[in-house]
């Protein structure tokens, strides 16, 4: 296999550090052995298995590797890290890599993950739980899959799979102070 | 026996079946579950592929309210139990973590609330010999793939839960009721989890991989212990269906469902009718123990 990476120029300074800093994980222990793709239920599913993105951040890839296409088709399944030999927390580092890939605003991957998880987050921040009707309207509207799924909508509304109305009882004054910190370290931080 | 029990979001929409089976098993057993008041999302997936600090600070705020009910924090979805048990471990182990999170929920929280998943309840306080004792029925040697999915065995230092590459909780549980529990390969595979809605291409060739395996290995049916597993492998042999050709027909039921069953607790308070393939043949199958 072959990888080639971009030189590092000013717009796309290395990943690396950034990386093991928010998933606080040392990534310089990797050897390569690649059980984490051996094990990787999407890894032939993907162009770039997880054993490759531990190369290319290696090697100083910038910026460009946010477009890989595995960080948002990753199952967050655990198994990478669970198997790697020097205990490195594989999982960690794609989490890393999307909240990088939102903050640089990568190019979009294919079933647009980040709508759906600022979908389901707003729901919480709203109704101190999640209120999936709103969250999957939300998501429908901003990809326009419009029709997927809706053959099944009847059927788990008469089985009460979805509830139609919002939650309650929840406590939002915690939610929202959660929230609410978390914007205010986000703001610090740039 | 008395816990917090934390339900979860999906308690009342894609997982009621889950809920009420778990309670109307404690009910029978005499576990007394109480909800913490005003309990809160756990934050799922979208938290922590979003924000670590937010990730550990949702679940917080819930054992919060368990260490002033002075109780574990008993869970039955196995998403919010890793998320609980995830933000245990962020806490307690970084400092730095700790006072975010106080920061954040507006306490400080020091990660000792346990948190137990239902499974660990019914096997470790309950025990084997008592649930054998109070059965009215039995799975009369119905064959069941157990099927653990992730988030209860990863990551185990995590979770601690059973063996993370061949857990047997399920399988006792199954064997104990009477059933055949079966040795088959994918008791760990993913079956992509929250990717539902984004990669339904994905998930799709993940659950027929898996559910194809279970018929294969002679499975009668799956049981599950986790909404999102229980969702996804039922709902989606539709789509299997219609892109295969391949009709499944495996019924997906929760544990507690099963258990249920056999203690002699009636199909409609086990939230039966909310599967998508129908239990019939396994309601039909499980027959008056010999000592009921």
């Amino acid at each position: 296999m072959t990888i080639t990476i971009k030189k590092s120029g000013k717009e796309t300074e290395s990943l690396i550090r950034r990386v093991e800093e928010i998933s606080g994980v040392d990534l310089d222990v990797c050897y390569q052995c690649k059980k984490c793709t051996s094990g990787c239920p999407v890894a032939n599913l993907t162009e770039s298995p997880p054993s490759e993105i531990m190369r290319r951040l290696h090697l100083g890839a910038g910026d460009e590797l946010l477009g890989s296409d595995i960080i948002w088709a990753c199952v967050s399944c655990e198994t990478c890290s669970a198997r790697c030999p020097m205990g490195i927390d594989i999982a960690a580092v794609m989490d890393a890599l999307r909240i990088l890939s939102v903050e640089k605003k990568a190019e979009k991957q294919e079933g647009n993950m980040p709508l759906l998880n600022r979908a389901f987050l707003s729901t919480v921040r709203l109704f101190g739980r999640t209120y999936d009707i709103a969250m999957i309207a939300a998501y429908k509207i901003g990809t326009l899959k419009l029709m997927n799924d809706t053959e099944k909508f009847p059927t788990m509304l008469k089985k009460r799979k979805i509830a139609l109305l919002p939650p309650t009882g929840a406590d939002r004054k915690v939610t929202r102070r959660i929230f609410k910190k978390a914007k205010q370290n986000k703001a610090g931080k740039e | 026996m008395k816990y917090a029990y934390y339900p979860g979001c999906s308690a009342h929409s894609t997982a009621r079946d889950m809920h009420e089976s778990s309670v109307a098993v404690a009910g029978a057993l005499g576990i007394d579950l109480v909800e913490p008041e005003g309990w809160t999302c756990c934050g799922a997936t979208a938290a922590h592929q979003t924000d670590r600090v937010l990730a550990a600070s949702l679940p917080a705020a819930n054992l919060l309210k368990a260490r002033d009910m002075g109780l574990d924090m008993v869970a039955n979805c196995a998403a919010c139990y890793n998320r609980m048990k995830t933000a245990n471990h962020e806490v307690s182990t970084d400092p730095a973590m700790r006072k975010l999170v106080g920061d954040a929920v507006g306490r400080d929280y020091d990660g000792t609330v346990k948190v137990r998943h239902i499974v660990e309840v019914l096997l470790e306080d309950f025990g084997l010999d008592n649930i054998k004792n109070a059965l009215k029925r039995s799975l009369k040697s119905l064959q069941v793939a157990c099927y653990y999915g992730c988030l209860l065995v990863r990551p185990h230092e995590v979770t601690n839960f059973d063996d993370p590459e061949n857990p047997t909780s399920l399988d006792k549980l199954v064997t104990a009721m009477g059933g055949v529990s079966l040795d088959w390969p994918h008791k760990v595979e993913c079956c992509g989890g929250g990717l539902s809605l984004t990669r339904t291409d994905i998930v799709v060739k993940l659950t027929d991989s898996i559910v194809g395996m279970a018929k294969a290995a002679g499975a009668q049916c799956i049981a599950v212990s986790c909404p999102m597993c229980q969702i996804n492998l039922d709902l989606r042999q539709q789509d299997i269906e219609k892109q295969t050709g391949t009709r499944h027909d495996m019924p997906i039921l929760y544990i507690t469902q099963l258990l249920g069953l056999c203690l002699g607790i009636s199909p409609g308070k086990l939230g039966l009718s909310k599967l998508m393939v129908s239990p019939a043949k396994v309601i039909e199958k499980i027959e008056v123990h010999a000592n009921g």
